[in-house]
């Protein structure tokens, strides 16, 4: 059971957020991309074994969704090692 | 190879069984090979054997970072079963079941195949409804998978406590015959030395680091931890690890690795006769020869490769299996372990050629020992043939650049 | 009589003898006894038999290594209880398991006789003709240890969450002084102790502390930081410091069988001690060999002498202890030492206390069937002799218990040559081992390196943790300077020398799986079992991995270690689950209105998302169907009303609002004026249907949305995903008020005519409040939101009003209606209706894989809008798959034949591949016949065809017609 840090609420149990998965990028406008493209970005996940960043939703509190770097192996959460803020949302 | 029967082994009893050979070789490792099989899983091994029987293809090594079965393969609950929903999934897997009702003759090797069948506790009609749709798609195709009333579940399952009290009492059930159960790692082993006989290499402890590619970006071979190795085609086998692999060839695919868990009681003596599956609350429970309970659930929530148990998760699989089974409340669970699934985004396998010429893969498995036997065999037919096997045609990787999704309901881990 | 209660020492109290039965023998031990000592009391050596050879088998360790499992079968029948932990009660009869009829008289030890033919893997080499399944039953009989009794005892338990700074596992010398060193900086510290009492160590081997170890627990005691748990053991080391412990017979809680605890712990301490391993030899599983530490243990927890002539077999010193111990209390000691020289002057003082020494001697095999009777010696010369004893205690040496490390997958094991076993490394900051559990065994300097690993813990939390004062203890016999033995190798062949005895596994077996090829240790293990039985290779492990070196030539450390996995010790299943029960961690959602419609004798059950909704009312002697039929009527011709509390209800809020429902719905949503609604599709960007709904324009900025009843959390994901993660610029935000509101919809033909007598103060003209509007206002006194949506094919009111008022306006509305003979209409009803009507539902025709032409709904989707979610994939993929099933009404040719919901459609109703399948039939009040909706590959264009419904031997021809069967122009529903 993990212990996420909201950056709004705190250090809480795993038990009040909802994982969402891999943070993918914001939605592409798809007339922006070829099919192949739109296909790609819609089912492909890089899914990496080790260090990812990924979305929660603090559902059970203060309902903001925000992304963790976390560890597939270890489950160890770590701090942004891009330095983005857990509510930023990058490009 | 060494013939396996009760009269080798009587044989080999009174020289106190000194007289036994390896069950597979453990050739050095040569430059090159026909086709390089990355994993030796169940499926990995599987294909091989069905390249070298059907296709004559012999030269082949089968690649394993770790120890022969020790994936997914030695992670999993040995259930095996055919009640799906669309026509391209029944007819594959009721084929897997057929190959693996001969599997012990014929690879020579007792895989322990117990075909005991499993029983879908239905506990919401709308589960009764989706299940009933499931048993008459499977009656066009062969497998059974009937409607059983609430007498016939407790006659079946005895075991099972009063269920007065349970928060969904059950409205019915589904009887599926001819799913089974065999012992895991001697489905792995016994291809191992079959693949074995037929020429096939298996080299453990060999870790693929990287792909070898030539100017035109089609693969040639992999790195390997023990050096290069040459190859005509490459397949990946390489359950819960796919991403992992195909992105050192630059391949993205449509995967998300979870953890699914397990668990086992002390053994005891037979309590209960069937697989239980309840689709509902997530729970299923049988019986290994062993007398162990083997007991698991749904998958974990999040990504991951830990190979290990969550606890929120495990809890509720607990609560569900003493909510029916009350009399398993003193019982005490003594091994627990975790596999690493691939989850398809249509939650579908794929064997497939990709995007990077010379790489093949299957994967999306999520739970591919029931499919081991067929997945091998069509998986070599595509390797060998390069085309796909009429049983597996519907599952390439192109239906997800048509976003053409084969959707199927699995049981619990789909839930 | 060999093995005796002695008169004095231990911890049981002799003044509380306790009665008890086992195997039929009537036998007396006392308060503080386990089962396990208490049968040795009794010099009951022979308790069970081995799993698969049904080998005579006695007590091997004295605590959880130990494989001896009993049954209790009463108080509190249970089977599979640990003999060596399970507590001794009054009047308790227990019996062997697997065995018949007793442990002594066992019938199955006849499989001895074939042990030749049952090596490891012999059910891979035969069985398989004519099939495994005739076999199978025999195996599975004889597998197995006890039976689940029936009835069963039910543990009363309850799980827990407990927090600290530092969780110190293990209450020995090392345990102790960690905690107190923590706990004396101010940290609050749990110590957790599987024994009944603090010491560990220090009481089984009898090690003078001048009173230390309860003085330190008297004053942990007294302190508020401080939680002690006694009979308690930590079973899992879970990610981010997450432990979780079993705790038995809760000191705190008597009413309590078991609790299950999990506790956040900033750091762990891991002074869980070490397992003596045997030097397994030939017959060395008899009855009467056990560990030299059960022996000692046994001994000075219980009082109990194990055996009168003793031979003790050991490699390294920790031995002595024990020879000295059993020489102290009685027993002629023979003490075998394999070293030739194991050091100096040790044999005079060793003969002055009783113990003679054979150095360099080594023990051959046991003899002996039901119990050792005497063991082959070599001496160091070479010279056999046959030397009779009745106990033998060995020590291979001693395996660091550092498994809770191991679970966190942080900890490398590595070889240590002086200890000659493996060794864990401390955790990355979380976690520290300490005294046995890495290796460090004087009892002196465990207390030391506690302290040590107590102050590096409350360091890490900015705490100074003090120096103690710890005693001089005098413990000089430790493992040290261990000569690796795995295994004594037999001298004939067939001699049977046991590695994993709760597994039945022999090192022949292990000889056989490496020849065979099965040679990595992983394998080895698998193909054997070593490792697998119910103490999980405690005591065998490192044995097991130290004679696969020793076969294979390779140095034990680079054999490989293994993961170990929760839990440390088995754990009752009622623990875990403790209170959680199904029926608590689901609860079932009620509306208000609920009490209301059990007292109209509703049948209820599941509309989606737990939420329990009337089925039917039947009316007395009327079944679910005629009572369904009966409220579809009443609709049709006059008046129902139904409870539409669960629907999902959402208020979208802000400038944007417009703007998201116009991404999410494929319709045009920008436009709707306030005041109207306008139903819509929700697909996912996959272009598949997720949910369709109705949202109404409540103001410029505020629209209330509508989901189905079971996509209610899924739509609530949806949405703030869009809006947080891909929208974020977006100015707005969703509100879920699905329980603020209660809801009593009004339809059929008469819906006005009811409502008007509900005296509203609003306007209800059609003009006023046509289909697709709204109305705010009051019936009485009672304030309501209306709708005009239907979902019934009739004209429809849905009277919302805030919950608190639900059952005054269901009241209002059936006083009211009772002239237009007022009916309350159940879901089965309600599918009824809407199948008649053509209207979708999700889990029927929207299955997944349905997109929005395929049901018929292309009109709804927006000619104007560039993007919407689901719009390109959906695009992309009728491009390439035109061959679409469709949504198609279908009509049985026998007006009375029912077609089971699910059926598949074939082509000729031929055993072939689907081209669709029967999503909804019903008999239809409306048309007097039985009708259908399904869909059907290019269903549209196959309007008049006859297909065919196949179920299982049965073909069911069906008519195709429009989806619509009631009110096709929609006329009854704008009315």
């Amino acid at each position: 059971m993990l212990q996420i840090s909201c950056p709004w609420c705190g250090t809480r149990p795993e038990g009040e957020f909802i994982c969402l998965g891999e943070a993918v990028p914001p939605r592409p406008d798809p007339a922006a991309l070829s099919e192949a493209e739109w296909a790609a970005a819609l089912a492909n996940r890089a899914n990496i074994r080790g260090l990812h960043a990924e979305r929660w939703w603090h559902v059970r509190s203060c309902g903001r969704i925000l992304t963790i770097w976390r560890d597939t192996v270890s489950h160890a959460i770590v701090p942004p090692p891009d330095g983005t803020a857990a509510l930023e949302v990058k490009p | 190879m060494q013939r396996f029967s009760f009269l080798s082994l009587a044989r080999n009893a009174l020289s106190h069984h000194e007289g036994w050979r390896r069950a597979w070789r453990s050739p050095p490792l040569r430059e090159a090979y026909d086709v390089v099989i990355v994993g030796a899983g169940g499926h990995g091994l599987s294909t091989a054997y069905h390249l070298a029987k059907e296709h004559g293809i012999s030269n082949v090594a089968v690649i394993e970072k770790g120890w022969l079965g020790g994936g997914n393969t030695a992670r999993n609950t040995h259930t095996i079963r055919a009640n799906f929903l669309r026509d391209v999934s029944i007819r594959f897997h009721d084929v897997s079941v057929k190959l693996y009702e001969q599997l012990s003759r014929e690879l020579n090797y007792n895989i322990l195949f117990s075909q005991r069948s499993m029983i879908d506790l239905i506990q919401s009609w709308g589960k009764l409804r989706d299940l009933r749709r499931r048993s008459l798609a499977m009656a066009l195709h062969g497998p059974a998978y009937d409607l059983i009333s609430v007498d016939e579940l407790r006659r079946r399952i005895p075991a099972m406590g009063d269920l007065s009290g349970v928060r969904l009492p059950p409205l019915a059930g589904m009887a599926h015959p001819q799913a089974a159960m065999a012992r895991h790692d001697a489905v792995a082993w016994s291809y191992a030395r079959a693949a074995d006989a037929r020429g096939v290499e298996i080299h453990q402890h060999t870790e693929v680091t990287g792909f070898l590619r030539d100017a035109r970006g089609r693969i040639t071979g992999v790195e390997t931890s023990r050096g290069t190795v040459r190859a005509g085609q490459v397949a990946l086998a390489t359950a819960g690890n796919t991403s992992h692999v195909a992105a050192k060839a630059g391949l993205s695919l449509p995967l998300v690795t979870r953890n699914l868990q397990a668990f086992v009681s002390e053994p005891v003596k037979p309590i209960i006769d069937v697989i239980v599956n309840c689709p509902d609350v997530g729970l299923y429970v049988m019986q290994s020869d062993k007398g162990e309970l083997v007991i698991g659930g749904g998958t974990d929530p999040i990504p991951s490769y830990r190979q290990g148990c969550h606890v929120a998760t495990f809890e509720d699989v607990v609560a569900s299996l003493v909510e029916l089974f009350p009399r398993f409340k003193a019982l005490r669970m003594m091994r627990q372990w975790g596999g690493a699934i691939e989850f398809a985004y249509d939650a579908s396998p794929i064997i497939s050629k990709t995007g990077v010429e010379g790489l093949l893969v299957s994967t999306g498995w999520y739970g591919g020992f029931k499919s081991i036997p067929v997945g091998g065999l069509t998986y070599a037919h595509l390797i060998a043939t390069g085309t796909p096997h009429p049983l597996a045609e519907a599952f390439g990787l192109d239906r997800f650049t048509g976003l053409r999704f084969l959707l199927e309901a699995g049981t619990v881990a789909q839930r | 009589m060999t093995a005796r209660r002695l008169a004095r020492g231990g911890l049981v109290d002799r003044s509380v003898p306790l009665a008890f039965r086992f195997d039929g023998m009537d036998l007396s031990g006392f308060a503080g006894d386990t089962v396990a000592s208490a049968l040795m009391a009794n010099n009951v050596a022979l308790v069970g038999r081995s799993f698969k050879l049904h080998r005579p088998r006695g007590f091997f360790g004295a605590g959880h290594e130990d494989g001896i499992m009993v049954s209790r079968l009463a108080p509190r029948p249970a089977t599979n209880q640990l003999a060596t932990v399970t507590p001794l009660e009054a009047d308790a009869s227990y019996v062997s398991v697997s065995t018949w009829p007793d442990a002594r008289r066992d019938v199955g030890a006849v499989a001895q006789w074939f042990s030749r033919l049952l090596p490891a893997g012999f059910y891979y080499k035969t069985f398989m003709a004519p099939n495994w399944h005739l076999f199978e039953p025999f195996i599975r009989g004889a597998a197995g240890l006890g039976r689940v009794p029936d009835p069963a005892w039910q543990p009363v338990s309850e799980s827990r969450y407990g927090d600290c700074d530092v969780l110190v596992v293990g209450a020995g010398p090392a345990g102790l002084g960690a905690a107190l060193t923590a706990a004396r900086s101010g940290a609050s510290v749990m110590l957790v102790d599987d024994g009944e009492g603090p010491g560990g160590r220090l009481v089984s081997d009898g090690i003078d502390d001048g009173g230390w170890a309860s003085r330190t627990f008297a004053e942990l005691h007294t302190m508020a930081s401080v939680r002690l748990l006694c009979r308690a053991t930590v079973w899992g080391y879970h990610e981010h410091n997450l432990l979780t412990v079993i705790e038995r017979r809760p000191a705190d809680a008597p009413d309590l069988d078991l609790r299950n605890w999990k506790i956040r712990a900033g750091q762990v301490v891991i002074a869980a001690g070490a397992h003596e391993r045997p030097i397994p030899f030939a017959d060395g599983d008899r009855p009467g060999i056990m560990l030299a530490s059960a022996a000692r243990s046994f001994l000075h927890r219980h009082g109990v002498l194990a055996g009168e002539r003793a031979v003790v077999f050991a490699n390294n010193d920790s031995a002595r202890g024990a020879a000295l111990d059993l020489a102290a209390a009685g027993a002629a000691v023979t003490l075998v030492d394999i070293r030739p020289d194991p050091g100096g002057t040790q044999a005079a003082m060793l003969a002055g206390r009783g113990v003679t020494l054979v150095a360099g001697g080594c023990v051959l095999r046991a003899i002996g069937r039901k119990r050792v009777e005497a063991v082959q010696l070599r001496q160091a010369d070479g010279r056999l002799s046959t030397f009779p004893c009745d106990l033998v205690a060995v020590s291979g040496g001693w395996n660091p218990a550092f498994h809770l490390a191991s679970q966190t997958r942080e900890a490398r094991s590595v070889w240590h040559d002086d200890l000659a076993t493996f060794v864990a490394s401390h955790g990355e900051g979380r976690f520290r081992l300490a005294g046995a559990a890495r290796g460090i065994f004087e009892a002196g300097a465990c207390i030391r390196d506690g302290v040590e690993a107590g102050q590096a813990a409350v360091r890490t939390l900015g705490r100074t943790g003090p120096a103690i004062e710890a005693p001089d203890l005098d413990d000089p016999f430790v493992a040290r300077s261990v000569a690796p033995l795995w295994f004594v190798p037999p001298r004939r062949p067939g001699e049977k020398v046991f590695v994993d005895l709760s597994g039945d596994v022999t090192t022949a077996d292990l000889g056989l799986a490496l020849r065979e090829g099965y040679d990595s240790i992983e394998l080895v293990k698998r193909y054997t079992t070593a490792g697998m039985g119910v103490d999980q290779g405690k005591s065998g492990n490192v044995n097991v991995i130290g004679i696969v070196g020793a076969l294979t030539g390779q140095a034990t450390d680079l054999v490989g270690t293994t993961t170990f996995r929760p839990p440390f010790v088995p754990v009752e299943f009622g623990a875990i689950a403790g209170a959680r029960q199904q029926a608590r961690l689901y609860p079932w959602r009620h509306t208000p209105l609920a009490d209301w419609h059990l007292a109209r004798g509703a049948v209820m059950y599941e509309a989606g998302l737990r939420w329990q909704r009337p089925g039917y009312y039947p009316l007395p002697g009327e079944d679910g169907k005629a009572a369904a039929s009966r409220e579809a009527r009443a609709v049709r011709n006059g008046v129902g009303v139904y409870d539409g509390t669960p629907l999902g209800k959402f208020q979208i809020k802000g400038p944007d609002a417009g703007r998201l429902l116009d991404l999410v719905y494929i319709s045009d949503f920008g436009k709707v004026a306030v005041g109207r609604g306008k139903y819509g599709v929700m697909m996912s960007d996959d272009g598949l249907i997720m949910d369709d709904g109705v949202a109404f324009r409540l103001a410029e900025n505020r629209w209330l949305l509508h989901s189905s009843t079971g996509a209610a959390d899924k739509v609530h994901a949806h949405l703030e995903q869009i809006m947080q993660v891909h929208r974020p610029d977006w100015q707005v935000s969703i509100l879920p008020v699905t329980t603020q509101w209660a809801n009593a919809t009004l339809c059929g033909p008469r819906a006005r005519d009811l409502l008007a007598a509900l005296k509203p103060d609003f306007d209800i003209s059609r003009a006023a409040l046509p289909f697709m509007g709204m109305a705010e206002g009051h019936l009485g006194t009672i304030p309501v939101r209306v709708f005009r949506v239907s979902w019934t094919g009739e004209m429809s009111f849905e009277l919302n009003t805030p919950a608190r008022h639900a059952t005054a306006l269901w009241e209002m509305v059936m006083a009211a209606g009772a002239p237009f003979a007022i009916t309350p209409v159940g879901s089965e009803a309600n599918h009824i209706l809407r199948v008649e009507a053509g209207y979708i539902s999700t889990g029927h025709e929207v299955d997944g894989t349905a997109d929005p032409y395929d049901l018929g709904l292309g009109a709804l989707v927006s000619a104007t809008k560039p993007d919407f979610l689901g719009k390109h994939a959906m695009m992309m993929r009728r491009a390439l798959d035109p061959e679409r099933c469709e949504l198609v009404g279908l009509l049985p040719g026998d007006p009375e034949r029912s077609v089971p919901e699910g059926a598949p459609l074939t082509p000729g109703g031929d055993k072939v591949g689907q081209e669709g399948f029967v999503s909804a039939c019903v008999r239809s009040v409306a048309l007097d016949r039985v009708i259908a909706l399904g869909l059907l590959r290019r269903g549209r264009s196959r309007m008049g065809e006859i297909v065919h419904a196949r179920v299982r031997n049965e073909i069911v021809p069906l008519r195709v017609v429009a989806p619509v069967f009631h009110d096709a122009d929609r006329a009854r529903v704008r009315s």
